[in-house]
């Protein structure tokens, strides 16, 4: 597989950053990074950063499965997680969640039928003191309300 | 950046420096007394840093409140084997969004912490394993560690003290048990985030099964201020036996939530009041969770008389934690709040131990009935017990995370939960948002 430069360069001061033969220890990073680029976790990346950190295919699949952000299917280019935990549900994050499903048409882990947008519920996200909060890929929105949403969603919607 | 105004009743020693402009950069940081604890501790004794840290009383901040520098007291310092500083920066106990803040707009002070704590158990490496979600703050903290570097704060022959000293960034993936601290080291090594069964403990047996010493973002950052001060000083600023401060999270249903830096030991009503703004809407305080979701709840009237810190939490049967406060105002359905904190830890059990996993799943699909109208008087019963059933009979404190704040919301909050009985819908909830199971 070829992965972009700075990728690679990623990958390369990764595999430095552990003690000699402790090399399975980039393996969670590698799998994040190497998705953001490629979108999922693919077969062809497994066998890819297995061969890279010295494990089996199979290691890597029992590892990823664990981590709710690894993914075998790739969801929209911009992925919108909308907190509903407690402190959110406390600043009606469930009706946020419920309003940017209407809008969208689509439900938890889906994406729209362009691929541009796709939805997931998820767990506290480390915003609470400014909840509800959203983030879009990395980024984080907070005190979001259902116009802030819509306007947001709107601006995705073309988005490169 | 700050997301809230400061208040003027936080006491700003870890937050000394924010919003100072480029708060983050080396340059305000050497500006502001940033690293002259470091070349303090380069010069004094291993074992006088740690008493120094000792005299401090600073406790864990990340939520169990071990003191810290008994902690790194247990790292064999002559061990041959290489030690390992490791930053618990998987922060994800809802409620919770303290080290976030701290990163962000101070991420030397977190890395002259850890040299600090090199220095005192005499290691060379270090790794600050950050959660999935918080990209950007990995961002800043490269930047601050290359920027340390290329000044001679990091690397070989540090600022000509003869010590070497290499640090790295970790992403996680997704994982709130990855916070605890064997399962975090476990997915340092590129697994599962499975928790380990202890002893030996990481002091010992940590890191790539080296000595390491392993503390929350906030315990380090509190570090470069004793060893400025003096221990003592740190000490004074908080109460018998637990001093300084605690980054708190006032979150929930308030006119002012944020995070704000208060001595231990400040009273939860004035904290909630005069800090938080009170709560909107003329409405009356329900209940306050006093550090993050696994903390068992207190009443309003429970509330009265309580302060911030270990010793005034533990006499209500509850914890200071990792400073997560969520205030729940009369509006709020606290079946909706045990459901919703339910379904977090169902959700986040590695399924590993057995009591956690159907503990978490049948007290959610219970509560789940019971809030949607199809509870039966034996079920608040039901809750109580299965939650009971699984304290202390998992392998990591996910399960009794779980169960403990379960059974104080239905000892607390029991009438509420006889509301929902006999198929009646909700009190607080309008019909539009119930969904008959």
């Amino acid at each position: 597989m070829t992965f972009s430069p700075q990728l690679e360069a990623r990958f390369e001061k990764l595999l430095k950053s552990y003690p000699a033969g402790r090399q399975r220890s980039a393996l969670v990073p590698m799998l994040l990074y190497a998705q953001d680029e490629v979108g999922a976790v693919t077969d062809e990346l497994i066998d890819e950063v297995a061969a890279r950190v010295g494990v089996t295919a199979l290691q890597v699949n029992e590892v990823l499965s664990y981590y709710s952000m690894l993914r075998r299917k790739p969801l929209g280019k911009y992925h919108v997680q909308v907190c509903t935990n407690i402190s959110c549900l406390l600043n009606d994050g469930d009706k946020l969640w419920e309003h940017a499903c209407k809008k969208l048409g689509i439900g938890h882990k889906e994406a729209t039928a362009d691929g541009q947008i796709s939805l997931e519920e998820v767990e506290c996200m480390g915003a609470c003191a400014w909840g509800p909060a959203i983030q879009v890929n990395y980024d984080f929105h907070h005190f979001v309300t259902p116009d802030k949403l819509d306007e947001i969603l709107d601006g995705l919607k073309d988005k490169p | 950046m700050l997301y809230n105004q400061p208040s003027p009743l936080e006491t700003r020693v870890l937050s000394r420096r924010f919003g100072l402009p480029d708060s983050a950069s080396l340059d305000t940081y050497l500006a502001t007394e940033g690293y002259r604890a470091f070349m303090k501790a380069a010069a004094m004794k291993p074992d006088e840093i740690v008493n120094e840290v000792k005299a401090s009383n600073l406790r864990g901040r990340g939520g169990a409140g071990f003191p810290t520098g008994m902690k790194w007291s247990f790292v064999p310092r002559t061990s041959p084997k290489p030690k390992y500083i490791v930053v618990n920066a998987d922060e994800s106990e809802p409620g919770t969004c303290k080290d976030r803040v701290l990163i962000e707009n101070d991420p030397h002070q977190l890395i002259e912490g850890v040299l600090i704590a090199g220095l005192a158990v005499d290691s060379h490496t270090g790794y600050i394993y950050v959660r999935g979600e918080y990209r950007y703050l990995i961002e800043i903290l490269d930047k601050a560690i290359a920027e340390a570097y290329a000044k001679g704060w990091l690397g070989k022959n540090i600022q000509g003290t003869g010590f070497d000293f290499d640090l790295y960034t970790h992403t996680g993936a997704g994982a709130y048990e990855c916070g605890e601290e064997s399962a975090l080291l476990e997915s340092l090594e590129g697994k599962r985030g499975i928790p380990r069964i202890r002893p030996p403990f990481p002091a010992v047996a940590g890191a790539f099964q080296c000595p390491t010493v392993l503390n929350n973002v906030e315990t380090y950052c509190a570090v470069p201020a004793i060893l400025r001060d003096g221990g003592a000083a740190f000490a004074a600023l908080g109460i018998p036996k637990a001093g300084g401060t605690k980054m708190t999270c006032l979150t929930g249903n308030l006119n002012k939530p944020g995070v704000y830096e208060l001595r231990l030991g400040f009273p939860v009503m004035r904290m909630i009041e005069e800090v938080g703004g009170g709560i909107p809407g003329g409405r009356k305080l329900k209940a306050v969770v006093p550090g993050g979701s696994s903390c068992p709840v207190l009443t309003a009237a429970e509330c009265e008389g309580a302060t911030m810190d270990y010793d005034s939490m533990a006499a209500r049967k509850t914890m200071l934690g990792s400073g997560g406060v969520i205030v729940m105002d009369d509006q709020t359905c606290m079946v909706k709040a045990a459901l919703r904190i339910m379904r977090f830890y169902a959700h986040e059990s590695c399924v590993w131990c057995i009591p956690c996993r159907e503990g978490t799943t049948w007290l959610k699909k219970i509560l789940t009935r019971f809030h949607e109208g199809g509870g039966r008087r034996s079920d608040i019963d039901l809750i109580g017990d299965i939650a009971r059933n699984m304290l202390g009979r998992t392998f990591c404190p996910l399960g009794d995370a779980a169960a403990m704040p379960t059974i104080a919301f239905v000892e607390k909050f029991r009438e509420e939960f006889e509301d929902h009985l006999d198929g009646k819908p909700c009190p607080y909830e309008h019909a539009e948002h119930m969904v008959m199971a």
